[in-house]
């Protein structure tokens, strides 16, 4: 297979007689940060599901580090290096931050039944090397702080960023964001994108889906412009926001 | 003194199942109302294998785990495909057809007439004949309920099973294989209902299909949800509290006929006052959901 990290092939899914992703291919090398635009309803969430596991396309193929995952279920994908944010911002709410953290991290031997009665010394000592881990993967998102509050205590932009930390300490090769700055204040779109740039140096891939198109332009080495599911325009950003297309359909 | 010895031994076979149950529906916020199920599986395990085997107590107990456990399985297994309200109902119809099992199978369980003459256990070596003895064993299954429970509740695992009771799409993403757990608590709070049903058993010596009806496993979701669930402490409380509630209405010398009616009204009463006023129950820190919490 080619050198590519992730290879989506033409992706096909309709619900009922909405046909939200119309023969979609695209792909991404390491390291690369790739933008998904469009309006709502051009099937970027929907692509997103599909990459995750949880839903199935019609058909198509999608290929991680080379293999063919469709099919898998969500956990699997999560376990093979694939992590994500999801739109309306899931988190464990009642749990501590610092617990959604650690959540995230994969393979715990503590998390085996059978460790937890039989293996309790391992699992323990897995335990606080993740911890300090997470300590540590907060400090640098600035919210040590807040570890031991529960999640739905954080403000809205806190909560975007504790996913975006919550997304790094699963170690995958590549995250899926979705709307990582939308709807937060200022300092803090500075903060998630400060963080998001610095990814492909920890040899991470990203593919973002953003309506703001300041912080895409920002942080995107490439970008997608859909619509209706398919794919319009691709390039950098600049020829994306120059497409005469992609400026019709940001105007109406 | 044998009827306080008496109450203490009901407070501890209520805090093993209210306990377990916790660990099922608190936990991992799977609200099932099948656990007197599993506490009359074990009962009737034991007292037919004392009955007719003639076995020790101690192999009793773990054959009556074994087996209410892998019926624990079954009941989790739907929980992968339905969830909320419909599972509750699964739940029910499981809780139904044990009963009807209990009540129609006369050959093996006696039917309606029950299990009589179940005998005295013997355990490390010492026939347990007296209140007091019963009330130590059982204090002993009591800890080792709280101590499994405790360690799991403390792992990454318990914490795996709190995130599934908050939001089982994100738990998914965050790659934990969520069918395993579930039908994984689901063993271990049916053992433990059945290590309770053993007890039961062998102190009352007689056991029939009435003990083990859905009013009894709604009995014991009153316990968790009043004690607290998701809190390891809660159900010890609420067994106490529930447990005690219909004692102290027998001296304030009710006849029996009203008592056991202001009994139920009164449970009914508490369990509606705690979902408005205190859904977290005495010691909760969590209000009681089952099922995802809505986006």
């Amino acid at each position: 297979m080619s050198s590519e990290l992730l290879e989506v092939q033409q992706l096909e899914k309709s619900f009922d007689s909405i046909r939200a992703l119309a023969d979609f291919s695209c792909s991404l090398r390491q390291g690369e940060i790739l933008g998904l635009v469009g309006p709502n309803g051009a099937g970027k969430t929907t692509l997103f599901n599909i990459i995750s596991g949880f839903l199935a396309p019609d058909s198509g193929e999608a290929m991680f580090h080379g293999t063919n995952f469709i099919g898998l279920p969500p956990h699997r994908i999560a376990v093979a290096g694939i992590a994500r944010t999801f739109q309306n911002l899931r988190l464990v709410r009642q749990l501590s931050v610092l617990d959604n953290v650690l959540l995230s991290f994969r393979n715990q031997p503590g998390e085996r039944l059978g460790n937890v009665f039989f293996r309790w010394k391992t699992s323990k000592e897995q335990e606080a090397a993740n911890r300090k881990e997470a300590i540590s993967l907060l400090e640098e998102a600035g919210l040590a702080e807040k570890a031991h509050d529960p999640a739905e205590d954080l403000s809205y932009g806190q909560q975007k960023l504790l996913s975006l930390v919550y997304c790094l300490a699963a170690k995958g090769d590549l995250l899926l964001l979705d709307e990582p700055v939308a709807g937060i204040a200022p300092e803090m779109i500075e903060k998630i994108l400060g963080i998001i740039r610095d990814l492909p140096n920890k040899g991470k891939s990203v593919i973002l889906i953003e309506h703001n198109l300041d912080a895409v332009m920002q942080v995107c080495d490439r970008v997608i412009f859909m619509d209706a599911g398919a794919k319009v325009s691709e390039g950098t950003p600049e020829d994306v926001r120059n497409d005469p297309r992609v400026i019709e359909a940001y105007i109406d | 003194m044998e009827y306080l010895l008496h109450i203490l031994i009901l407070i501890g076979i209520y805090v093993i199942l209210s306990v377990s149950l916790n660990l099922i529906a608190g936990y991992a916020g799977l609200l099932s109302i099948a656990h007197a199920a599993f506490y009359g599986v074990g009962a009737y395990v034991a007292a037919l294998m004392a009955l007719n085997l003639h076995s020790p107590f101690l192999v009793n107990v773990v054959c009556a785990v074994i087996f209410s456990g892998l019926l624990g399985a079954l009941v989790g297994i739907p929980s992968l495909r339905i969830r909320d309200d419909y599972f509750v109902i699964a739940t029910f119809a499981f809780q139904v057809i044990i009963f009807s099992v209990l009540n129609n199978w006369v050959s093996l369980t006696g039917g309606p007439m029950g299990l009589p003459g179940i005998p005295q256990p013997t355990f490390f070596g010492l026939k347990i004949s007296s209140h007091v003895g019963f009330l130590l064993t059982i204090g002993f299954f009591c800890a080792v309920t709280l101590l499994i429970t405790r360690r799991i509740v403390q792992s990454p695992f318990g914490r795996v099973l709190k995130a599934i009771r908050e939001d089982e799409v994100f738990t998914q993403a965050a790659g934990k294989n969520i069918a395993t757990y579930k039908v994984l608590v689901f063993v271990i709070g049916a053992g433990m209902a059945a290590v309770a049903g053993v007890m039961y058993a062998y102190y009352i010596s007689f056991i029939d299909p009435t003990s083990f009806t859905v009013m009894e496993s709604i009995f014991i979701i009153s316990i968790v949800i009043i004690g607290g669930a998701g809190s390891l402490w809660g159900p010890v409380a609420g067994a106490v509290v529930l447990v005690l509630l219909p004692e102290i209405l027998r001296f304030l010398g009710l006849p029996s006929s009203v008592a056991a009616n202001v009994r139920q009204i009164l449970y009914g009463g508490l369990l509606v006052a705690f979902m408005m006023w205190r859904p977290r129950g005495f010691l909760g820190k969590y209000a009681f959901q089952s099922g995802e919490a809505s986006e």
